[in-house]
């Protein structure tokens, strides 16, 4: 057993905090831009692309986040060279994060009043311009929400990374866990790092409800 | 002695004097109208009798079962009056007979087979013997408010308190509800129904007493009332209503 | 380069998927029934604001949505020893998925429980039932069925979440995977039958939980 003072556990543990905030950052932005091309897809007057959508959006919700990342471990494993855990940890993070937001933002989409897309179509707009012009707009109103609420659920997700070896705040306690034999309060501070990141999203999200609701209603 | 005594009833909401003390003696057999305007505190009155609202200062005791100011355990008060709502307020997720079942079974320990049967009779009473298995939301308003009536009466209560029960209904719904009123109160049921009904009022109606203001402005036969109106308030809240 | 799937070094082990399968499915069970039990309290306390335990199942509720389950499972594993509290891997998993589901269906079941129209519980009361009869008899039900299709996702997403018990030695379905890729040296066929094994179960037991909603509260549920 080392004997570390609480400032080295606790400059440790920011560290961790730090990759994980970068993992979830990453994972939302990118996320969110290929949940954009499964959204259009998922939505789109060609079956076959909606069929896919579907079927990827099924897939990635209807599986445990940690089978996902090692398929992709594993899977790139295969290609040959060694996989770095950022690599596959950012990989499969964005491919389930956009499958929750494609899922997501089709509900905002279908929110819409169908009137619009045939107000918008009676204009002589394109469908693209239809949903570019009319109903993107609109949507984003309700998104708003649901989608700070699921930054929650990335954060949260990123935990699962430690297992293929991110250095990410879990991984750090549990290192840190083993090293000082104090896996009470190491992960008790794990968990409140976990807390921080959180519950200010969780309380915006809120917050939001309440204000958009309200708006809503005048 | 009077099956139903209310002596000095005050109740505020906040700083909101609903009740200012009010008085009333109700006999055993009598059905008494109380009218008036909205927001003169009809349903506070009647919800306090029941014990849906605590009591600021007072004493309502019906057939020796006494509530004070503070009280909380309404229990035993409500065994002995029973309620039925403006908004029906049937449990929607069950049928009409396990409606009327639910309390007789739960607060009255009656054995299934027995509170069925309970159910069956006094349903039959308000012409539904042929709508048991419906949900609530089957039924018109009036069928729905006629259960309401056989789920209060299934627990066999002194008195009967009716708060502007035909106000939710469509016009043509309103004179089966009031049907089945009549019929009770020709059996002898203690009633004490808030309408707007003036009319019915009028024709079922031992007494009438016209609240205003928190207070019990005046009271009187029918005919005194609105033949004759001693007060002003009373006279205009006829005159208002055309009648 | 032509990488060649093969899936043969995998039916050799399909005794062990099968125990895989059926002790998530036992985790999942236990989570469910005990998990369900902890929001409908939970979902009562909080929706009838009974201080101070609204308070406290509060603070429950948000510790728990904002910190990852496999922290919480980590923490009552390797934390709660600590305290003179000594569970097996099958206790602690159980243990962390009925905490962790208890948190999310407090709130859900709290959602239903306040969307019950005012009128109902008076009802209820008006006729000599007690507040706790009122609860189970009159609002407990119709806020189940109203809140079923969310309280359906919470358990299957919590059933796949139960994969990563497999930390800690809990050996249902991942565990057994990463077992079988171990001896086969096939992680990627390994891992992929494994996920379709998990996206059945996901599928089964949705279909599962909606026709047993429809059952408990009366058929009204809606419509998936
Ligand atoms: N829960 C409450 N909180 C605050 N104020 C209330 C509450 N219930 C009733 N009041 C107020 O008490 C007064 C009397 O209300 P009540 O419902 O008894 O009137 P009412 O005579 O039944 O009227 P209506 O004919 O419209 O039904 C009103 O001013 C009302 O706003
Ligand atoms: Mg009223």
């Amino acid at each position: 057993m080392i004997e570390f003072s609480i400032w080295t556990i606790l400059q440790y543990l920011a560290q961790g905090l730090g990759w994980t905030l970068c993992l979830s950052l990453l994972a939302f932005v990118l996320g969110g831009a290929v949940g954009g091309g499964i959204l259009l897809a998922r939505i789109a007057t060609y079956p076959l692309l909606r069929v896919f959508a579907r079927g990827y959006i099924e897939f990635f919700q209807g599986t445990p986040l940690l089978m996902q990342l090692f398929m992709v471990f594993f899977g790139l494993s295969l290609l040959g060279r060694d996989v770095s855990p950022w690599v596959a940890a950012g990989f499969s993070l964005t491919l389930y994060s956009a499958a929750f937001l494609a899922e997501i933002w089709r509900g905002c989409v279908e929110a819409v009043d169908r009137g619009q897309w045939e107000a918008a179509a009676s204009l002589a707009m394109s469908r693209w311009e239809q949903l570019r012009h009319v109903i993107l707009p609109q949507a984003l109103r309700h998104a708003v929400t649901p989608t700070v609420g699921f930054s929650v659920q990335i954060v949260k997700g990123t935990a699962v990374t430690s297992i293929i070896g991110m250095t990410e705040l879990t991984k750090t306690g549990s290192i840190l866990a083993n090293a000082t034999l104090q896996p009470f309060t190491i992960f008790g501070m794990v968990g409140l790092g976990y807390f921080l990141l959180c519950y200010p999203l969780s309380r915006l999200a809120h917050y939001l409800e309440r204000k958009l609701n309200v708006l809503a209603a005048h | 002695m009077s099956l139903l005594r209310i002596d000095s009833v005050h109740k505020h909401f906040g700083s909101h004097h609903v009740l200012k003390g009010v008085d009333l003696k109700v006999e055993a057999g009598e059905v008494v109208a109380i009218i008036g305007r909205s927001g003169s505190g009809k349903s506070t009155l009647l919800r306090s009798i029941n014990g849906l609202e605590t009591l600021s200062d007072g004493l309502i005791e019906v057939d020796g079962e006494r509530l004070h100011a503070g009280q909380t355990d309404m229990r035993a008060l409500r065994l002995k009056v029973g309620m039925v709502f403006q908004q029906f307020n049937l449990f929607p997720h069950l049928s009409v007979v396990e409606n009327v079942m639910l309390a007789l079974g739960v607060v009255k320990k009656m054995a299934r087979s027995q509170a069925r049967e309970c159910a069956h009779a006094v349903l039959d009473k308000v012409g539904l013997s042929h709508k048991l298995d419906a949900r609530p939301g089957q039924l018109s308003g009036g069928q729905q408010q006629r259960v309401a009536i056989a789920r209060a009466l299934a627990m066999s209560p002194k008195v009967l308190l009716c708060d502007e029960i035909t106000s939710a209904l469509d016009p043509e719904l309103v004179s089966e509800v009031l049907a089945v009123v009549r019929q009770l109160a020709g059996e002898g049921m203690t009633l004490v129904m808030v309408t707007h009904e003036m009319r019915f009022a009028r024709e079922v109606g031992d007494k009438v007493v016209f609240m205003h203001e928190g207070r019990i402005h005046e009271q009187g036969t029918p005919e005194q009332m609105f033949g004759a109106p001693r007060s002003r308030e009373l006279a205009a809240f006829i005159g208002a209503l055309g009648g | 380069m032509a990488y060649q799937f093969d899936f043969s070094g995998i039916w050799e082990y399909r005794a062990e998927l099968a125990a895989g399968v059926v002790h998530t499915l036992a985790l999942t069970g236990v989570g469910t029934v005990f998990g369900l039990l902890v929001g409908v309290v939970g979902g009562a306390v909080r929706g009838w604001r009974v201080e101070p335990y609204n308070r406290l199942c509060g603070l429950y509720v948000e510790l728990i949505r904002n910190t990852p389950f496999l922290v919480q499972l980590f923490f009552i594993f390797f934390g709660l020893p600590a305290l003179g509290v000594h569970l097996n891997e099958w206790v602690a998993a159980a243990l962390a998925m009925i905490i962790n589901l208890g948190a999310y269906t407090t709130e859900i079941v709290r959602a239903g429980v306040q969307a019950t129209p005012r009128g109902q519980m008076e009802a209820g009361l008006s006729l000599a039932m007690s507040r706790r009869q009122v609860f189970w008899h009159v609002v407990l039900p119709p806020a189940l069925g109203r809140v079923w299709p969310a309280l359906c996702s919470q358990i299957v997403i919590v059933m796949l979440g139960s994969s990563v018990c497999s930390q800690i030695s809990a050996e249902e379905l991942t565990f057994a995977a990463s077992y079988i890729q171990s001896r086969n040296f096939r992680a990627f066929e390994t891992y992929i039958v494994t996920a379709v094994l998990y996206l059945l179960l996901a599928i089964v037991l949705r279909h599962l939980l909606n026709r047993l909603g429809a059952r408990l509260t009366n058929r009204d549920v809606a419509k998936p």
